[in-house]
Formats: C-alpha cells, structure tokens, sequence
C-alpha cells in the first residue's frame, strides 16, 4: 500500500508495514527536546509519575535547550533553568546546552539541527508547538505538552494518530523578493489557522527544492500556524549534506510514494507570488505588502526561529546596506552559530553587523526567543505600549510580544528591513532590482 | 500533569463565552510561564492569570485577588486553544476551576493536553454556542448523554461524543490510560 513520508515515518516508528491516516499507534521516539519553559513541569511531570530516582529512557535521546527567558532578571526563570541544570546532571545528560556557558546554543529549533539532532526519517517530539520546524530535513516532528513528554521521558514512546496528508506544491521559480515566509504567509491565509488542523502539511515543488535549509525551516516552522501536526519537505541531497557534517549516526530517508491517497492537494505558481504581511492579529490574515502602505511602523523585529537564521540576516542586510532605518530595529539570531554569522557573512563584501550597525539598528541581542513571545517585562525587544511592529516572527496574536495594545504585522526579513527604511510598510521591491 | 481531582461526568455553573480562534497567549500570557505547573503554589497562580490576555474590554474571567473563576464552565467557538504547546493553557483554566470547554473546534495541541492533563473536558458540538449563551448564563453539561442544558429555558444542545479521546479521559489522563493498558508499570 502506498504511504506518505509521514506515514512512513510512523509506521516504521511503530513496528508496523502499514499505518493509514487515523490509525492511533505507539511509536518510538527518536529525540525529545525541551527547553526552560516547559522542561520544569515536564521533569515535574517525570518524576512525579516515574519516581524521584527513575532515569530517563535513553540519555542520548534527549536534547535539552534553554532559549525562551535567558537575558532576564527574572528569579524565576533562573531557577526555572535551575532545575534543567540539576537534572542533566542527576541525569547525566550529554545534551544540555547550558547558558552561560560555551555550550549554550540559543532558539532550540534552530540550535537542534544545528548541533546535529536532526536526521531524515527520525521521529522527534518536543515541549514546543514549532518543533514541526524538523520536517524541513525529513523528520516527522511535532509539539506536544508536558505531560506526553514526561510519559516520553520515561518510556520513549508515545500514542499518535496518524494525520492525513494535505500536499502543498509550490510550482516553479521564486522571484528573488520572494522569501519562505511569504510562501507559508500566502498558503495559511488560504486555509485559514485551522486549515490543516490535525493534519500533516507536506510541501513539495520547484520553488520549495530551490529553498535552502534555513527557508525550508521558515515553511515547516509555520505549519503549527494553520493547526498542523507536522510540516515535512522530502529530504534531498542538500539536507544530508548538513545533517552528515553535524552527526555521524547513521540515517535511513523515507519518500512519499507518488500514489499516495492525501485529504488534498494545493498548487502554487511562486512566479506570482507577492511579498505580504500578516496583519494583527492572526496568521492568516494575509495582505499584500504594497497594500499596506499606509501603516505606519514604530519598530522591525528581525529574529526568532522563524526569522532570525543567517538567511534571513542577510536578506535584511541586503535592503539596510547603505540606508538608514526609520523605524527602531532591533535583532536577534536565533542561535550563536547565526551569531557568529553575523560578523562573518557579508554582503557586498561588507560584514552584516557593519551594515547593521551603518544603518541605525539597535545592538544585536544575544541568541534567544527574546521579544518573540514577550516574556519577562525586561525582554529585549518586548512591546510594552502602543508600538506598530513588522516583524518577521510567527504569530501575531493579541498580546503576543507584550503589550496587548501594540499591533504586529509578520513579514519575510526582506518586507521587514524595507519597512524599516521608510518607516511604513514597504513592499521590498521599492528597494531591489 | 495528572490531575488531582476527579471531574464529574455532570458539570454545572455559569459559563463565560469567548469566540473563534482564543490563542494560548490570551489563556495564560507569556509572562507568566515561569510559573510551573508541577510547584506547589505556582499551579494555583497559573489559575489567578487564566485569560488575562483576552482583549482589553473583556470581562474578567478571574477577579483580581481571586485565584479562581465564578465560571466552571467555557464556550467558544472555532480553534480554541491555537498557538502554543504550552500545558500552562489547561492547567491554567483548570486551576482556575474550569472543568469543561464547549466549542466547536479544537487546536491539537490544547485538545491533547487537556486529554493527558485530564484538567478538563473539551466538548465540542456542530452548533455555534458561543452566540447562544452568554456570560452568566447557567448551564449543566452532561457528558453521559453528551449534552448540554441552558438552565433558564431547558433548551438541551448536542454534544459530539468524544470519540478516541474518550477512553483516555476516562482513565483520567495519559498516565492512568497507559498503566491501565500495561503500557507502563503502575
């Protein structure tokens, strides 16, 4: 019987020739992530459940990466990364990357391929509903809570419907002002936040093998964004490239077959794609850029797993060079291996922090969630009144990165740096050949 | 978590009515995720800042100073529970004395924590109650006939059964559903 890549993932995760979308199964699970937000109450969860002495399945199954409330004053948070610190010690954990230290990593779904956790076929679970970021390398991955991630602490598998398959083709060849995220911005306004709930959304074409990694993680990253279990693009030579320089665990890729039965499928032609935003305060509320001029922007946020990878850094870098922002700017990489591209990567033989710091931006924060999410009220980047913010995160929601008063329109890097430059919401073409 | 309490299969108290698409962040704001659920006392906090997000306007769903809601019961309308992983979002709600949602769709992962958690139900039904009932109004949802009564007419409202869910639910959560089927040792 001809399968999908998800259902492949999850029938071999399973023990099992066949698994059809409904099917409720144990699978195994390959790696758990968690991170200071849910960690606590997971190893809570864990011991509590297990046993104050029970050791986790398998220490080399789980990758612990403190991103979310790190550059805060906040006690809590403190002893909240605390807890992770003492149980990967009791644990004897190999994976924690702990802050402060030269093994912190930053925003755990960029740090978690990065730092070779991340391979083709591979089942993994984590505390965080953007875990689907890892079906950009062919993983099936998804978010669960910490109650299911205790009960993976403790016996490495976990119940899971199999989810039916919507395919998403992005035929033909992206417009260089078009970026990942206007592809993602542009399907979820089409099937609304809860178009693939419960669903896999697989993604597949031209335009999406002409991505690189990081833009395939831009797409994958949004899936939760339309209420999907998981985002999955088929691994191709690109991706064991990054994966084999990063982990010598051997792999195993698995395909779609082309006769696979899906819910349904969508075609794109990129060629006439738009660079959008989403406007407040829901992903789905799509809008092309050029229509949007007349909103004003107080301030452009460039970061987070979804728009603070090197990709993204360089796009901003491209519209900043050599122009002054109007907008206050700041930037955040999601992890210190983006960091550290940020004083190497040039454009125009110019290093992107020199353009950066030319063209009025703030000082580049240390790798974290950060304003993402609001967070602690000393956040950097929070929005603590009546702020317009483009940014290039991933959810808009009311409140979302502090103040419920200030508004937030998500936008590719590119729309964001250009909107910074004029201090509305600019389509990047403005500023491109 | 695995709940304390047990909840009933008949619920009855006034409810509060949201609408379409209530994101984590407006169930329990990002500021208060340093609050862990599993710490003694943090788990009754999470409940004192249940929807301290929803818009400004809103009424409160839990008074200021009160850990807990006059309100046992939610409807909403579609998506409700979108965005985050975070457990805080049942726990909070549930803490908070909530013990049933009605509305007419779920995101996954909220509808799978609140399985696990075993904190609450989350009821679904076909009708658009959240423009039915509202805030105030009492009710009584009975989950062995899969309805839902509005107490000051008698008019009884379908609840779709809850299907592959049930089993865990009545188990009470992840962990006694898994002990019960052997999965785990108990």
């Amino acid at each position: 019987m001809s399968m999908t890549i998800t259902e492949k993932i999850l029938a071999r995760a399973s023990g099992k020739a066949v698994v059809k979308p409904g099917d409720n199964i144990w699978v195994k699970v390959d790696i758990l992530l968690t991170h200071d937000i849910c960690g606590p109450g997971t190893i809570g969860i864990f011991q509590g459940e297990f046993g104050k002495r029970a050791k986790v399945w398998d220490r080399e199954k789980v990758v612990i990466i403190p991103d979310h409330y790190i550059f805060t004053a906040d006690e809590k948070a403190h002893r909240n990364v605390d807890i992770l610190r003492q149980f990967a010690r009791e644990q004897g954990l190999p994976y924690f990357y702990d802050p402060g230290t030269p093994e912190y990593r930053g925003v755990c779904h960029v740090a978690l391929p990065q730092a070779g956790h991340v391979r083709p076929g591979e089942v993994i679970f984590g505390t965080d509903s953007h875990t689907c970021t890892h079906g950009a390398f062919g993983a099936f991955s998804s978010g669960i809570g910490n109650t299911d991630a205790g009960f993976i602490l403790g016996t490495g598998k976990l119940l899971v419907k199999v989810p039916r398959t919507i395919r998403f083709c992005l035929d033909n060849r992206k417009p260089g002002y078009i970026m990942a995220k206007d592809m993602i911005l542009r399907m979820i306004g089409d099937i609304g936040v809860d178009g693939a709930t419960f669903c896999a959304m697989e993604f597949c074409g031209e335009a999406i093998n002409q991505l690189n990694l990081d833009e395939r993680m831009t797409i994958c990253n949004m899936a939760v964004e339309a209420g999907a279990k998981n985002g999955i693009i088929a691994p191709d030579q690109a991706v064991f490239d990054f994966v084999k320089a990063r982990t010598q665990k051997p792999f195993e890729p698995l395909y779609s077959d082309p006769s696979a039965p899906v819910q349904g499928e969508r075609r794109y032609d990129v060629s006439g794609f738009e660079p959008c935003v989403a406007k407040p305060h829901s992903p789905d509320s799509y809008a092309a850029a050029r229509e949007c001029g007349n909103v004003r922007v107080d301030r452009a946020y460039i970061g987070s797993c979804t728009g603070g990878k090197l990709t993204d850094f360089i796009a901003a870098a491209g519209i900043l060079k050599g122009r002054k922002v109007k907008a206050d700017t700041f930037l955040v990489p999601a992890t210190r291996e983006v960091a550290d591209g940020l004083a190497t990567a040039t454009v125009d033989g110019k290093p992107l922090l020199a353009i950066f710091e030319e063209s009025g931006c703030a000082k580049v924060a240390p790798p974290s969630c950060a304003a993402c999410l609001g967070g602690p009220v000393d956040t950097f980047g929070r929005t603590s009144g009546r702020e317009t913010v483009i940014s290039t995160t991933n959810r808009n929601f009311i409140g979302r990165m502090g103040s419920k008063d200030a508004p937030i329109y998500l936008a590719s890097p590119l729309t964001a740096a250009a909107s910074a430059v004029t201090g509305h919401i600019t389509d990047p073409r403005e500023f491109m050949q | 978590m695995t709940s304390k309490k047990t909840l009933a299969q008949a619920i009855r108290g006034t409810v509060y009515v949201v609408g379409d698409n209530i994101d984590t962040d407006q169930i329990i704001p990002a500021q208060y995720l340093n609050l862990v659920p599993t710490i003694p006392g943090e788990y009754e906090k999470l409940g004192a800042h249940a929807l301290s997000g929803l818009p400004a306007g809103c009424a409160p769903f839990v008074r200021a100073g009160s850990a807990r809601s006059a309100h046992s019961i939610l409807v909403g309308g579609r998506n409700f529970g979108c965005g985050s992983s975070r457990e805080h979002a049942p726990v909070a709600l549930g803490a908070a004395g909530v013990q049933a949602v009605v509305a007419q769709s779920y995101a996954r992962i909220f509808f799978r924590n609140c399985v696990a958690t075993g904190e609450l139900y989350p009821c679904e039904t076909d009708e658009r109650l959240c423009d039915v009932f509202k805030t105030g109004d009492e009710a009584e949802i009975d989950l062995s006939a899969n309805a839902i009564i509005r107490l000051s007419d008698g008019r009884r409202f379908a609840l779709k059964p809850m299907g592959d869910a049930a089993p865990v639910i009545q188990a009470g959560g992840l962990f006694k559903f898994a002990r019960k089927a052997g999965m785990i040792k108990s």
